[in-house]
């Protein structure tokens, strides 16, 4: 397996990165010292004495990438990914803090489970997030215990995979939570829909003979949970909107001042159910890769602000259990490692976005859902959590340059433009 | 053995399904089964075509008429045959698919005939092996080797395919059958027609070139074929229909709605007949019904798959 290991910073004086950071009003040119792992200033031509130097030109340093959705699959899934490699996987995207999904074996959905994960990632100088269960064992029954989670260091609160089907419950659940004012997670998707399909429903599942999964499935599942929103004013956050009409519910959610937050995932950005014609096992996902009708919707609905952030859903799962036939394989793809390089490919140079746009989406909106106001910004005094990129390089995502336990993708094999090379967390460099 | 004048080589190792195929290869290969229908007819029921040739019947979802119909197919070309059914084989004990055929592959053997609960796997497995594959069923997607006898059957009595009205009746959604069929009849020319309730009608079909009526005597006024679909008793619980006994009423078939079609128009079905469902029994025995003709010719529409693609594997 693939190993980075992280250099503390002592003292390092990085020279001619453009360093670009909306929150401050930054973009141009300039050096950047780090002493002793935190941040001690930017500006131009620094002096450092018995400084490191590192000469950045060409590169871009911004803050670090967060990720929103990520399964790190400890404890209890450890043959699939575990806190380090996890970690590992995420450092060689750029991310600098990820939030944990609690459908872990036992679910994480007490103080001890959340506790347990942050001490192992506080060994590996990562900034893990956790988000704890919505309800006790993510059965969509009793409220979890949410104020000992909050206290122990829990972000957000979530069934993930399970969206609670009983509306009675998930009212007092999202009342609960807004509370001790967590976000609610929400995988929205009524699983009485959803059924047995394995692909989105369409003129490609009739084609192919595969049962479907219809946009209705995850609409009047969002329909119902802003309802509860206007309901209780809790802070809900729709996880990976995959439909037009999802995307049109939310806009119209945000227009009426609701408290609702969205994010999407960089493969329902970038593929359509069409990649399913060879019934490869690695492009079956929940929700499922949609229409190109969905896929345009989505990318209006980041570039109009319905959707405020980019998430990975980054679903490791080991081979032996992916390459299943397709009604046995599980859902999902890993997307940390690939997700800064389809984002620039798809939106940077393929919709002329600007990388303000994409920090936006990948680190400073996610740092405001989770009212961690440390990240999505260089902060003088702090840690260093920033990366070094190449906005322009080409490279191709392939099996064997994997850092993650698991190598299922959807995006092996794909050309992409623009690459994280330095990583900067907690104060410890690692290089690509 | 060859004895038309079709001007196309076969050149597929693998019969996957009937939406791949180019309206010539499926001619080729009905034209194939017209020569081989005759060895069935013989005393002595024996082709040398396949001697040498080692096929395994890997059937890894329940069947009986499908998977004894591809024995006497291989039988009768000398093949040597050998089933392998989920009970009996190390898939139980948690073998992968893919182990099982790289295992097969390693026994030297030259085809293999794999029925699958998913759609799809044969597709996969195809790219994995050397083996040609014949898919015997796969998930709701296709049955190619049913759908070929049906078009088979179909052309041996009517003379032709195009512009006949062709009606299937039944569970659209979870048939396998009635979509190789759709793909099969569309490339050559056939109306074909869906009836069923919209719960049993895969979304969008209509795009792929057939129409959906839901109302059965409109659908099948004027038609030259019915093919009845088993409703599967299993799926009952699914609310896909409220019961089978309005399922009966509503798009059952008798002698009396049988006459809104055209006075020579045939009857099929896949099988097996759930009689007094789908069906009403004098129907299912009356002069029109061609059931058995599909089964008889099954044998030499497999026939003519398993000859076509061991010849395409010999020019590998």
């Amino acid at each position: 397996m693939n190993k980075l290991n992280g250099q503390s910073v002592k003292n390092l004086l990085i020279r001619n990165a453009r360093i670009v950071d909306p929150v401050n009003k930054v973009d141009e040119v300039m050096d950047l010292h780090v002493q002793s792992r935190k941040i001690v200033k930017w500006g131009k031509a620094l002096q450092a004495e018995d400084a490191e130097t590192m000469d950045a030109k060409g590169l871009c340093l911004m803050p670090g990438l967060i990720d929103l959705h990520v399964h790190f699959r400890e404890p209890g899934y450890e043959h699939k990914e575990t806190i380090e490699s996890g970690v590992q996987a995420a450092i060689a995207g750029g991310f600098v803090a990820c939030v944990t999904m609690p459908n872990t074996k036992p679910a994480c959905d007490n103080a001890q489970v959340v506790k347990y994960q942050m001490e192992r990632a506080n060994i590996l100088n990562f900034n893990l997030l956790p988000s704890g269960a919505l309800t006790q064992g993510r059965e969509g029954k009793k409220v979890a215990e949410m104020a000992e989670m909050k206290v122990s260091g829990a972000v957000a609160v979530t069934d993930d995979g399970n969206w609670v089907v009983d509306s009675g419950v998930a009212r007092r659940a999202y009342e609960y939570a807004a509370t001790y004012g967590l976000p609610v997670m929400t995988h929205a998707e009524d699983p009485t829909i959803s059924l047995n399909g394995v692909m989105n429903e369409g003129i490609v599942s009739t084609k192919l003979g595969l049962r479907g999964r219809p946009n209705a499935s995850e609409d009047i599942a969002i329909a119902r949970d802003i309802e509860l929103t206007r309901l209780i004013k809790c802070h809900l956050h729709v996880q990976h909107v995959s439909t037009c009409g999802g995307v049109a519910m939310i806009r119209r959610a945000k227009d009426e001042g609701l408290p609702v937050t969205a994010e999407a995932t960089p493969h329902h950005l970038a593929l359509t159910d069409e990649e399913f014609v060879k019934y490869d096992t690695f492009y079956k996902m929940n929700p499922p890769l949609r229409t190109e009708k969905d896929r345009q919707a989505v990318i209006r609905g980041l570039e109009d602000g319905t959707i405020d952030a980019i998430a990975t859903d980054h679903a490791p799962h080991a081979f032996e259990e992916k390459d299943m036939d397709i009604e046995v394989a599980p859902f999902g793809t890993i997307g940390l490692e690939s997700a800064f390089g389809v984002v620039l490919t798809e939106l940077y140079h393929g919709r002329k976005w600007k990388i303000e746009d994409v920090l936006r989406k990948m680190s400073i909106a996610p740092s405001e859902i989770l009212k961690k106001t440390n990240f999505g910004r260089l902060k003088a005094g702090e840690h260093a959590n920033f990366i070094l990129a190449d906005l322009d390089l080409e490279w191709v995502f392939e099996q064997k340059n994997v850092y993650s336990k698991s190598v299922n993708s959807c995006f092996f094999g794909k050309k992409l433009k623009g690459k994280v090379l330095h990583t900067f967390v907690k104060g410890f460099q690692y290089s690509l | 053995m060859m004895s038309n004048g079709t001007k196309i080589q076969w050149t597929r190792k693998d019969l996957l399904g009937l939406k791949d195929l180019s309206a010539a290869e499926i001619g080729l290969i009905l034209d194939t089964a017209k020569s081989f229908s005759e060895v069935s007819q013989r005393a002595v029921k024996k082709s040398p075509a396949l001697r040498g040739k080692t096929v395994v019947n890997l059937f890894l979802e329940p069947s009986t008429r499908t998977r004894v119909s591809f024995e006497l197919a291989e039988k009768r070309l000398s093949a040597d045959a050998i089933g392998m059914a989920s009970g009996g084989s190390s898939m139980t004990k948690g073998e992968s698919l893919w182990d099982t055929i790289a295992n097969i592959e390693a026994l030297k053997v030259d085809l293999i005939v794999m029925r699958h609960s998913s759609s799809g796997a044969p597709h996969r497995v195809s790219n994995y092996t050397k083996c040609g594959i014949v898919n015997a069923g796969d998930g709701i997607n296709e049955h190619p080797t049913q759908g070929l006898l049906d078009i088979f059957t179909l052309r041996e009595l009517k003379g032709k395919i195009r512009g006949l009205k062709v009606v299937f009746v039944g569970d659209i959604l979870h048939s396998r059958v009635a979509r190789s069929n759709v793909w099969g009849l569309t490339k050559l020319g056939a109306e074909v027609v869906l009836c069923g309730p919209k719960t049993l009608i895969p979304w969008g079909i209509e795009e792929l070139g057939v129409k959906v009526i839901h109302d059965v005597r409109k659908a099948i006024d004027g038609a030259d074929a019915v093919t009845l679909l088993r409703i599967q008793m299993e799926r009952q619980n699914e609310t896909l229909f409220p019961s089978i006994r309005e399922y009966a009423s509503t798009f059952g078939l008798n002698t009396e709605l049988f006459k809104l079609a055209k006075p020579d128009a045939i009857l099929m079905h896949p099988g097996p007949v759930n009689r007094g469902v789908e069906i009403e029994s004098a129907l299912a025995d009356s002069t029109q019904s061609y059931i058995l003709k599909q089964v008889t010719n099954g044998i030499a529409v497999r026939m003519a798959v398993l000859y076509l693609l061991s010849g395409a594997l010999k020019n590998e």
